[in-house]
């Protein structure tokens, strides 16, 4: 299990779990999952054109991924957020299946990009995807403080001098960036479900914004090493377990929270 | 004058069975989709339209495992995927977002699961594609029955609940002190939205699903407040866009480009045109809806 190619899994694996332990934290408090959704589903198109036009795929994820993030924060900020971000997907989504039909070989790349292909990853992917998470992590570090500001108090944000339409794009773009290092391993729906599930059980667990972050980041490692673990064992898709346990931890939180608002003794009692 | 026109529209269009039949399916669908999607925008719900799209990749594979029709387990995935945001909580505005996504994330989880093993035991791989994109081209016509049928029982839903429906859409608070019982209705409309998202992605597939429900819609509350004038405007909207689509689709066989003649895919020009069609009604009233 550990051992040849599935070192490279367990590698990559880790990397885009930190990542987006640490990204989703800041997109489950600013209730963005729809956000966190549409930009890796959207970059799909990206993919799909990078393989018609026989370039690197990572650089069709990531000028897709950033078109969008752009696109959301554009016409976000004249309309409501969730009809902006579920038009500026299907528009992409819309070129992806224009470009999968340019595309002449019928085999289309569509499951390992939706599901990943974890454990398929090559040992010429882990560079770019390592430098890709230490700019992620760079700019959410020089962006915490403004950023959970402007999240949690957006008033005293604006009052403080943050422009808020600026850290919205910047936001954006750090999940894009997220986006565009992980698809290609773990896929648009994997890494979804790390960027939800985590960190949302973190947030039932621990108040103070540093220690659910940590605790973000360390539910989201359990979930993709177990789920790893699972599918070499079991034979099974990775997509399915990542799914599944964020969906589990998830819930084990807000049981865990609810236990506790009850009180141990009135939980035994009752 | 009719060379012109032949240049717009290539010979045989009209003449063409399933062209004919898309046409048919599409109008069904623009109109049952226009008016679930106003209600969807009013009350912030286009996540909940969409994920419901995505999960019917889940039932279409687990309709294909067990080898029944497509749209039982479209309907049966879209029913417990509505009851599920339901139960963790879709009516508060904060979390509502979470609860969405936390059921997307587990059952795009399970369509892994179900599509890998699809996958192993068929060999086919076009099932991927098909279940994620559907085909306007390529449906029989037998599917046009029960394709009516949802789209009547999800229309007759949001008949039955109109007024409730709208006001608490509107001002939750206002419904809440009339007596209007919230969240019943809330739960009649998610599964009016889950019947015609159910069909909308057996008929066109889950990106124009979503298009469909939420663009005109969208664009139609942008031009006008009033609830039938938009409801209106939003129909007028999808079928135009779904007509000429269908027609641009038709013609782009007999194009140039690419070399090899397949045709460009009719969900891109839809979704292109609803997306257009969205921009410039944008362009029209500067106020904010925030």
């Amino acid at each position: 299990m550990f051992s040849g190619f599935m070192v490279n899994a367990w590698l990559v694996a880790s990397i885009a779990a930190v990542v987006a332990g640490l990204i989703g934290f800041f997109v489950v408090l600013r209730g963005a999952a729809f956000v966190a959704h549409a930009v890796p589903n959207g970059s799909f198109a990206g993919a799909a054109g990078a393989g018609l036009l026989g370039i690197n795929v990572l650089l069709g994820l990531g000028a897709f991924s950033l078109l969008g993030a752009l696109g959301i924060g554009v016409l976000g900020r004249r309309d409501r957020l969730d009809v902006a971000t579920a038009l500026t997907l299907v528009a992409m989504l819309g070129l992806g299946a224009l470009f999968v039909s340019f595309t002449a070989e019928s085999a289309s790349p569509a499951y390992s990009l939706l599901f990943g292909e974890v454990l398929g990853v090559a040992n010429n992917q882990l560079l770019p995807t390592a430098l890709l998470a230490l700019a992620a992590i760079g700019a959410l570090a020089v962006l915490y403080r403004p950023l959970l500001l402007s999240t949690v108090l957006a008033e005293v944000g604006a009052a403080r001098g943050i422009p808020s339409a600026r850290i919205d794009l910047c936001f954006l773009a750090c999940v894009a960036l997220a986006t565009t290092l992980s698809v290609p391993v773990v896929g648009t729906t994997l890494i979804f479900s790390l960027m939800i599930g985590a960190p949302a059980a973190a947030r039932s667990l621990a108040k103070r914004p540093a220690s659910a972050l940590a605790l973000s980041v360390a539910i989201a490692l359990a979930t993709v090493w177990l789920s790893i673990a699972l599918a070499y064992d079991m034979n099974l898709p990775v997509g399915f377990f990542v799914g599944v346990l964020s969906a589990v931890a998830y819930a084990l939180g807000r049981g865990w929270a609810a236990w506790r608002r009850r009180g141990p003794a009135s939980a035994a009692a009752g | 004058m009719s060379s012109a026109l032949r240049a717009i529209i290539e010979p045989g269009f009209f003449a063409s069975s399933p062209v004919q039949l898309a046409l048919e399916v599409a109008t069904a669908v623009a109109l049952v989709a226009s008016v679930i999607g106003v209600f969807t925008v009013i009350r912030g719900q286009a996540f909940a339209g969409h994920s419901l799209a995505d999960l019917n990749a889940t039932g279409g594979a687990a309709a294909f495992l067990v080898g029944v029709g497509a749209l039982w387990g479209f309907i049966a995935i879209s029913i417990s995927a509505a009851g599920a945001m339901q139960a963790v909580g879709i009516e508060r505005r904060r979390g509502r977002d979470l609860a969405t996504g936390i059921v997307l994330g587990a059952g795009l989880g399970l369509a892994a699961l179900l599509l890998y093993l699809v996958s192993t035991t068929s060999h086919d791989s076009g099932a991927t594609n098909l279940v994620l994109f559907g085909s306007m081209f390529a449906f029989s016509s037998s599917t046009i029955v029960p394709v009516v049928a949802l789209g009547l029982v999800a229309l007759a839903i949001v008949a039955v609940v109109y007024r409730p429906l709208l006001l608490s859409s509107v001002s939750p608070e206002l419904a809440a002190a009339r007596g209007v019982p919230i969240r019943l209705v809330g739960t009649l409309y998610l599964l009016a939205l889950a019947a015609a998202v159910a069909l909308s992605c057996l008929a066109i597939g889950a990106i124009l699903s979503t298009a469909l429900l939420i663009g005109p819609p969208a664009a139609a509350l942008r031009l006008t407040r009033r609830p039938w004038l938009a409801i209106a405007a939003a129909c007028a909207i999808a079928l135009t866009s779904c007509w000429v689509g269908v027609l641009l689709a038709y013609d782009s066989y007999y194009w140039d480009w690419p070399p090899h003649q397949d045709g460009w895919p009719v969900s891109f020009f839809i979704v292109t045109l609803v997306f257009l069609a969205y921009l410039a009604a944008r362009t029209r009233s500067p106020r904010s809806r925030r």
